[in-house]
Formats: C-alpha cells, sequence, structure tokens
C-alpha cells in the first residue's frame, strides 16, 4: 500500500511533465519508492503502474534496466564504492577492499545484522573526489580513505545502537 | 538531521580541493565561487541573469531576436561539451523555429563518462548559470519547454538544481511572461538512476519518457523528433552555462579568449596520478603541460606514462604525444584521440595499461545496453581476453583478436557505446603493445605495481 505522503511526492513529479505523458515519472516515483522501503517490490511497481497509468511490466522494465534500483531489500545502509578506473588510480578498489574486511562481507553481499550492504558500482560523476562512496543512493561520500571509512562504519553503527 | 544523516554529512564534498581554488585560468563558469554562493541573490550580484534582460530588451536597450542570438552563438565559435564538440550555434539553428506544435529544450547533466565530475560542480555551485543558459537558448529556439536530466548518482545535486529553479520561478525568469515579456518558459529536473548509457541522447530521451534508456537509431534526428517525438533540442550542462557569458560579451570576445574554431574556456577534471585532482577551468588552446602543472604535476616521485584526454572513451595518448599536445578540440583529435568531455586521466610510470585497460573494458560490457549484437557480445568478449591476458592466460594472436573485435564494433551499432569500447582497445594496443605482449609471453603481470 502506499501512503497520501507518498502520493503526493508521486503528483508533484507527474506535475513536471504533459497530461499525456505521467510514465515520464516512473524513474522518479521508484526512487521515492525505494527510498521510503528500501527496493522496489513487485507490489510497488504495481502501485505506481497504477498511478502513471502504464502496465506493470513496463514498470518493471525500468526497474531492471537502471543499476541503482534495488530488486531484493538491502542492508538498512546501501554502500556503493566506484572501482571505476579514475577511482582506481587513487584507491577506489581498496576502500572497497578495506569495507570488505571491516564489514566481514564480499562485495554484492549484506552483513548479517542487515545494517550493511556492500556493492562495486560504475562512475559516480565524482572522480577529483576518489575514493568516492555513495550512500543510500542520495548521498555521496569524498575522499574515503580508510579512517574516513572506518569512522563512518562505526559511527553509523553506534547510531544504530551496535 | 537523523544521527545517521550527521554522521553521513561529515563526508560530504565541500569543492575546495575541487573548484574553489586559484588555478583557474580566465574563468567563466566557476569565477567567484565559494560554496556559500549558489543561490539566485549571489547570482545576480555577480551579473546572472543580466543576458537575459538583455535578450528580452529590459535592461533599456532594444532587445535581441532570435536570430541575433543565435548569431550570436555561432560567432562565440562555442563547441559541444558533453563529448562531440558539434557547433553550439548550429545545432540551434537545426530547430524548426516555424514549427507550430510543442518543442523541447533538453540539458544533458547525465555526466557518467568515467573521469568526469566538472557539470557536478556547476550545478552544484552555480546552478543558476545553467538555467539562464537555458532560458537563453529556448528563446532562440521558441521553445516553451524545458528538462535539465541529471545523474541520479549526484542526487544532492539534483536536490540543489530543484532549489534552483523554484528560486527562478519565484523571481519571474522563468515561468509565464518572463520579466513581464511574451516569452515563457517552463523549466523542471529529472534524475537518471545508474545507466551510463543515457548519457546518449537518444537513450536520456527515451528515459525521459519513462523507458529503458536503449538508444534510438538516427536519423531522425532529435531536432525534428525528440522528446514524445517533438522537435527538440539537447545540450550539455557546461554548454549552457557558456551562454550568459558569451551573450553578456559578444561571440568575438568568446572566441578570442579561446583558439580560432576553439572558442571560450574549458572546464577539465584531472583526475588519477596527479598531486591536486579538481577541475581546471582554462581557455581552449592551453597546453596540456600547463593543465597538468595546475593539477599539481605528476605524483611525487612519479612520471607520467599516459593520459586519456577525453573521458574513458577517448583513446589514450602516451606521455611524449600528449605533453606536445594544447587542450582544444583540434590538436587532440591531431594526436589521434578526442577532447570528448575534458576528463584528463592521469597515469603514471607505475600502471599497467593491461590492468587498466581491463577495468575500462569490464565498465564497457557492464553498461551495453544490450540492443546491437557487435556491442553487446563484442564488449563482454574484448572484457575476457583481457581479463585472461591479465591473468597470466594470454594466447598467441590475442591482440590481433582484440583488434579484429573492436574492428567489428566500432561503426556498426546504433550509438557510439560501441566505438567507445573499441577505441581505448584499439589505442592500449597501439601505444603499448610491447606491454601486451610480454604478459602474454610471460603469464605474469609486469607493471612494477598493480593499478
Amino acid at each position: 500500500m502506499i501512503t497520501e505522503a507518498t502520493k503526493a511526492r508521486f503528483a508533484r513529479e507527474v506535475a513536471k511533465y504533459p497530461a499525456d505523458q505521467k510514465q515520464s515519472a516512473v524513474m522518479a516515483c521508484l526512487s521515492i519508492v525505494q527510498q521510503e522501503q528500501g527496493y522496489v517490490s513487485a507490489e510497488s511497481e504495481a502501485v505506481i503502474a497504477d498511478y502513471l497509468g502504464m502496465a506493470q511490466i513496463a514498470v518493471h522494465e525500468v526497474t531492471t534496466f537502471y543499476n541503482m534500483y534495488n530488486q531484493q531489500p538491502v542492508g538498512k545502509y546501501k554502500l556503493n564504492v566506484c572501482t571505476n578506473l579514475p577511482c582506481q588510480l587513487r584507491d577506489g578498489q581498496k576502500a572497497l577492499h578495506h569495507l570488505e574486511k571491516k564489514l566481514g562481507v564480499s562485495m554484492g553481499e549484506t552483513t548479517p545484522d542487515g545494517l550493511f550492504t556492500l556493492q562495486q558500482c560504475e562512475c559516480l560523476g565524482a572522480c577529483a573526489d576518489a575514493p568516492v562512496m555513495l550512500v543510500n543512493d542520495r548521498t555521496m561520500c569524498s575522499f574515503m580513505d580508510n579512517d574516513k571509512l572506518d569512522q563512518l562504519v562505526d559511527g553509523l553503527r553506534a547510531a544504530e545502537g551496535q | 538531521m537523523t544521527t545517521a544523516a550527521r554522521i553521513l554529512s561529515q563526508f560530504q564534498a565541500t569543492g575546495v580541493q575541487t573548484c574553489f581554488h586559484d588555478r583557474h585560468i580566465n574563468p567563466q563558469i566557476y569565477v567567484g565561487l565559494n560554496g556559500n554562493n549558489w543561490s539566485i541573490k549571489d547570482y545576480e550580484a555577480r551579473g546572472g541573469y543580466q543576458a537575459l534582460r538583455r535578450i528580452l530588451g529590459k535592461d533599456g536597450e532594444e532587445g535581441l531576436t532570435q536570430d541575433q542570438v543565435i548569431a550570436t552563438v555561432k560567432e562565440s565559435g562555442l563547441r559541444g561539451r558533453g563529448g562531440a564538440g558539434f557547433p553550439t550555434g548550429l545545432k540551434w539553428s537545426f530547430m524548426p523555429r516555424s514549427f507550430p506544435g510543442q518543442k523541447y529544450l533538453v540539458c544533458n547533466s547525465d555526466e557518467g563518462e568515467p573521469g568526469t565530475c566538472k557539470d557536478r560542480d556547476i550545478l552544484q555551485f552555480n546552478p543558476h548559470i545553467v538555467i539562464e543558459g537555458m532560458i537563453i537558448a529556448a528563446y532562440a529556439m521558441g521553445i516553451s519547454v524545458g528538462y535539465n536530466y541529471i545523474h541520479g548518482e549526484i542526487f544532492q545535486t539534483y536536490e540543489r538544481f530543484e532549489a534552483a529553479l523554484e528560486e527562478a520561478r519565484a523571481a519571474g525568469y522563468l515561468g509565464d511572461n518572463i520579466l513581464g515579456s511574451s516569452f515563457s518558459f517552463q523549466l523542471h529536473a529529472a534524475h537518471g538512476f545508474g545507466a551510463y548509457i543515457c548519457g546518449e541522447e537518444t537513450a536520456l530521451l527515451e528515459s525521459l519518457e519513462g523507458k529503458k534508456g536503449q538508444p534510438r537509431f538516427k536519423p531522425p534526428f532529435p531536432a525534428s523528433f525528440g522528446l514524445y517525438g517533438k522537435p527538440t533540442t539537447i545540450n550539455n550542462t557546461e554548454t549552457f552555462a557558456a551562454v550568459p557569458w558569451i551573450i553578456r560579451n559578444g561571440g568575438a570576445a568568446y572566441l578570442e579568449c579561446g583558439k580560432p574554431n576553439n572558442g571560450g574556456t574549458k572546464i577539465f577534471s584531472v583526475s588519477g596520478d596527479v598531486e591536486k585532482p579538481g577541475n581546471y577551468e582554462v581557455p581552449l588552446g592551453t597546453p596540456f603541460a600547463k593543465l597538468l602543472e595546475l593539477a599539481g604535476g605528476v605524483r611525487k616521485g612519479r612520471q607520467l606514462k599516459a593520459v586519456i584526454p577525453g573521458g574513458s572513451s577517448a583513446p589514450v595518448l602516451p606521455a611524449s604525444v600528449i605533453m606536445e599536445c594544447t587542450m582544444d578540440y583540434d590538436s587532440i583529435a591531431k594526436a589521434g584521440s578526442m577532447l570528448g568531455s575534458g576528463a584528463v586521466i592521469v597515469m603514471d610510470d607505475s600502471r599497467s595499461m593491461v590492468e587498466s585497460l581491463l577495468r575500462l573494458s569490464y565498465f564497457y560490457s557492464h553498461e551495453s545496453c544490450g540492443q546491437c549484437t557487435p556491442c553487446r557480445e563484442g564488449t563482454g568478449w574484448m572484457w575476457r581476453v583481457i581479463d585472461r591476458i591479465q591473468h597470466g592466460q594470454g594466447r598467441e594472436g590475442d591482440l590481433d583478436l582484440l583488434n579484429s573485435v573492436a574492428d567489428n564494433i566500432q561503426g556498426r551499432t546504433i550509438c557510439a557505446l560501441g566505438d567507445a569500447a573499441a577505441m581505448p582497445v584499439r589505442a592500449m594496443i597501439k601505444h603499448f603493445r610491447p606491454e601486451f605482449e610480454a604478459l602474454i609471453r610471460n603469464k605474469a603481470p609486469q607493471a612494477a605495481t598493480s593499478v
């Protein structure tokens, strides 16, 4: 189900486009749902399809095409570390390995406490800030040397009472 | 702010390293920025929205006709800053101005070409310069609706741009009857969500229509069949950001601060093995050696080995070649590469070209949209061959095989992603063949240190 507050956010996106082109808002609606629920479920896709007047499969086509939509539940904090060449030249790969050790998981996995999901990702468009990491799709963290990675993980663990 | 948000905020970029430094040369877009002066009042204090007032005749003068605006942009020599370097004024003149139906203006801020991070700083720290540039473009082409499609990975920047749009609407620069004129223009922000291909203009249009971002066959070009099938002009963020300066100072002045056929300043994103990675706005035609010096030089104790001068899709150039180049479209093209998006990826003498290419070939394979067979199959094939060379499993003939696969991709796909995947492979083998051969022969990585 979807709340009135969420529908209001949807409406704001739909209003950007011509009345007969509501489908254009699908990218934004999916990201709103993901922000609120952590991932895009089949049920959410159905709600969005209904709201925008699209076939559910057309919504699913979008979810599965774009890398940042989570098709399964992820940890409370999804950490995406860029390892593309410009970042790799400035320790992007090392940052990923450091987090693997720190969190005790391999890339693509979620910690047993459900707190962190660690992923490798492609260019975040912040190459001069390398190593860079995106947290939960919306917060870019820059110049993430090992000390800062430790601070971030320890800080979030403490905030969650772990 | 929640505790978690407070923790994360400690790691946010401030722009000090990449944008607010004194190592630009005669900047026009990044001039006077400090991170706290992005809002409309500050932009106006820097002369913002004066160009818009001028063309609309709201500065006490007569105003500019659509033809005059386009002529000024043509005279400036401004070329597209997104990668292709197409003359902006010419592109604007393709728009059928007399077309009676809806037309659209689109800004391509889907900045995902590895190495490129200039538009992020523009949108974050000077968003109104893009808005003003888009309004002027819309006026020149008689367009009433526009969208700025922003890389989904820079969500805070998307939110910043939306805040700037609200300011511009409240001030009467956007909306109906702008500044009391008969010209109306609505502008909105949209975002991607992790697909490199959407930086390709027709894939971007598909995405903006709420579909998966697979490029369209051209022709028809967006100028005749674009967003929702309507005439559409698409320019890069930095291209729009250059427009207000051109209108305020004239096309000739803009051309003069670059070099012939290469007008204006260009923002170069310098990444990799330099002391001070960051964005550097310098006149086109600035020697590469000067740009490297601005970026603090090659990392201490190391020598320059190679540079990818225009984003990861551009062919690599060895140190001896790039050190003789000036940073402009023509010089880099003559050297056998391309200026592209202006992303300068610097590699020092500790770097393995095989390992570097391995990471890039993985990227293209990962991001191929799957629509065209040569790209879908070829990018993965090239990655697997490079992977086996890197891991000591290379075979005689692998380099010929790589060149053959690259040949069969390049020019045989709907969009340029295929070319972008093929060109780095060919250039790496062309310039650093012995490094690949040694790895195939000796079955072990050769470089002093791993990438």
